[in-house]
């Protein structure tokens, strides 16, 4: 038990530093669409809530699972859809045909 | 036992993947040439991660969760389409949702765990339900704010700051006697219920003007108790979406909080309305030049270089389209226009060019603070839009200011400076702007969006210029 936290934390470090590095390159033009898109990545939080509600060892638990799947899920939808739109009215001067 | 143990592996090879491309989502996300991709990346990391948590062989029964999943995307769907305006109070809303599964699975967990929960496991749980509850009412209560149904000036008492700290301290200890005696079920309930009150006090005593910051703060929350929850569930790809979303949401944070000039302590504990009162002490009747119409597109139509410098301001009066119109025309007549983003422009980080994006302005004409900043003094007009605060050089030269030292844009270098605004009324931080009262500056009062118009009409319709 004891090592898996410690390899935990080791991956929350690292993933924090990687966070860090990546974002920091993030344009400034950018910040919205990078609060919603990593908002909708934090939504993967939903796999916990998942198996919360499948395992069903508790009514408690399924019912919080139902609706941790429900809040979560229209994270993820939401997220990447008002993303992708954003991202979408962001144009050059002189398009380049693709 | 084979069998599950191949399918595990299946599922945590489907885990590294996602986390693989989530972390390549926000990589692409770096350029507009390629952030679509990383918005793919991530959508396709999503499927992966959730299709194969599916085949997770304690799950025995499926139905709640197809529910659950297709009601969360009929709820998704009407929050992916709000307008651009409403994008802050949508994420807001969104830092709740990510914060109430959060808090949720976590309460489940302890009640499923208790009383066998080792003591680093209870530490964590707690720190995920904490952060949990008060990011979920917090956002909700930002959310209120940002939407208007709730009074966006900040709601401030004495003692305040001692009565929130106190509320955050009892949860605290709480926490503390529940990692020694994880067998006190009937405790847990007050740890979240004082989360849920400790959000509200939080946001109570902030106003308007400094939601960038705490968007990003509630963001930062967000991330990190997703974090905690993937220690609790050993799930190294929530730990690290976590971690991701907690360093976006802090350098965020840190990127508004330098922007105005303001600490994080700043923002969460020392209320905006106390820096107004002060403020508006020192007033006298200085005079401003004016001009028409006709007048700013003569000189907008002569000059070489323009910056337009928007803020929330031109958003309010809906004036986006209008100001690309003035784009257009100047840009037929060869003058070459850019425009200065303040970080603090708009409500959340970055919103001032998602709005200008949709109104087709391209996005390289917006040019960041640190990039606009040296080419003022070779800069013919600036043309103010809706912002205050961030153009008012006492910022820069009146250390009695309560704005002195926040970065400012220098539009005072310019060799004309326009402001469209509607009166002389002092902006959000009830501050006087000395800008106005400069021999360069003319004041040009009305509606942005009529203003503007008039402009362009001026323009387009020729012989003025």
């Amino acid at each position: 038990m004891g090592s898996d936290l410690l390899t935990s934390l080791y991956v929350f470090v690292l993933a924090g530093f990687i966070g860090f590095e990546v974002i920091r390159r993030v344009s400034p033009l950018l910040h919205t669409p990078l609060m919603s898109l990593t908002n909708a990545l934090d939504a993967i939080a939903v796999v916990g809530a998942i198996v919360l509600v499948g395992e069903h060892k508790s009514k408690l638990a399924a019912i919080l699972g139902t609706v941790a799947v429900i809040a979560a899920t229209s994270n993820v939808v939401g997220g990447f859809l008002i993303t992708d739109r954003m991202l979408k009215m962001f144009k050059a001067s002189n398009p380049k045909k693709r | 036992m084979t069998q599950p143990f191949a399918t595990q592996t299946v599922i945590e090879v489907a885990y590294l993947i996602a986390t693989v491309l989530f972390i390549l989502s926000l990589k692409w996300l770096s350029a507009p040439t390629t952030a679509r991709h990383g918005v793919w990346a991530g959508e396709l990391g999503m499927l992966l991660a959730i299709a194969a948590t599916l085949l997770h062989h304690g799950i025995i029964d499926y139905k709640w969760i197809a529910i659950a999943l297709v009601l969360g995307s009929i709820i998704g769907v009407p929050l992916g389409l709000v307008q651009m305006t409403a994008v802050p109070q949508r994420t807001a809303l969104s830092h709740a949702c990510g914060a109430l599964c959060v808090t949720l699975v976590g309460t489940s967990e302890f009640y499923l765990r208790t009383p066998h929960v080792p003591a680093f496991m209870m530490a964590v749980l707690s720190m995920e339900v904490i952060l949990g509850s008060l990011t979920f009412t917090g956002s909700l209560m930002a959310a209120g704010k940002l939407q208007e149904v709730l009074p966006q000036r900040p709601i401030t008492y004495k003692g305040q700051n001692f009565v929130n700290l106190s509320a955050l301290a009892v949860a605290v200890v709480i926490a503390v006697y529940l990692v020694l005696h994880p067998g006190t079920r009937q405790l847990f309930p007050f740890m979240v219920i004082i989360g849920l009150v400790f959000g509200v006090m939080m946001i109570v005593p902030i106003g308007g003007a400094d939601m960038p910051t705490v968007i990003s703060l509630l963001n930062s929350y967000a991330g990190l108790s997703a974090a905690a929850m993937g220690f609790v569930l050993d799930s190294k790809l929530l730990i690290i979406a976590g971690a991701l979303d907690g360093s976006s949401g802090f350098i965020l944070s840190v990127i508004m909080s330098k922007a105005m000039n303001r600490s994080f302590t700043n923002v969460l504990f020392g209320a905006f309305g106390q820096v107004q009162a002060s403020a508006a002490a020192g007033h006298e009747a200085r005079t401003v030049r004016t001009a028409t119409a006709e007048e700013a597109a003569t000189i907008l139509g002569a000059a070489n270089a323009v910056v337009i410098v928007p803020g929330y301001g031109m958003a309010v009066a809906q004036a986006q389209h209008k100001v690309r119109e003035l784009f257009d025309v100047l840009t037929k007549r060869g003058v070459d226009v850019k425009f200065a983003i303040h970080p603090v422009a708009g409500r959340m980080p970055g919103h001032m060019n998602v709005l200008l994006a949709e109104a087709d302005i391209p996005y390289d004409r917006l040019m960041d603070m640190d990039t606009i900043n040296p080419e003022f003094p070779q800069t013919d007009v600036a043309l103010i839009i809706g912002a205050n605060d961030v153009t008012n050089p006492a910022a820069r030269n009146e250390p009695s200011s309560p704005i002195y030292g926040m970065p400012i844009l220098d539009v005072d270098k310019a060799r004309t400076v326009m402001v469209i605004k509607r009166s002389m009324s002092p902006g959000f931080a009830g501050i006087d702007n000395d800008l106005y009262y400069l021999d360069k500056t003319l004041m040009l009062f009305g509606d942005a969006k009529a203003f503007v118009g008039n402009i362009v009409r001026e323009l387009t319709g020729g012989g003025h210029a």
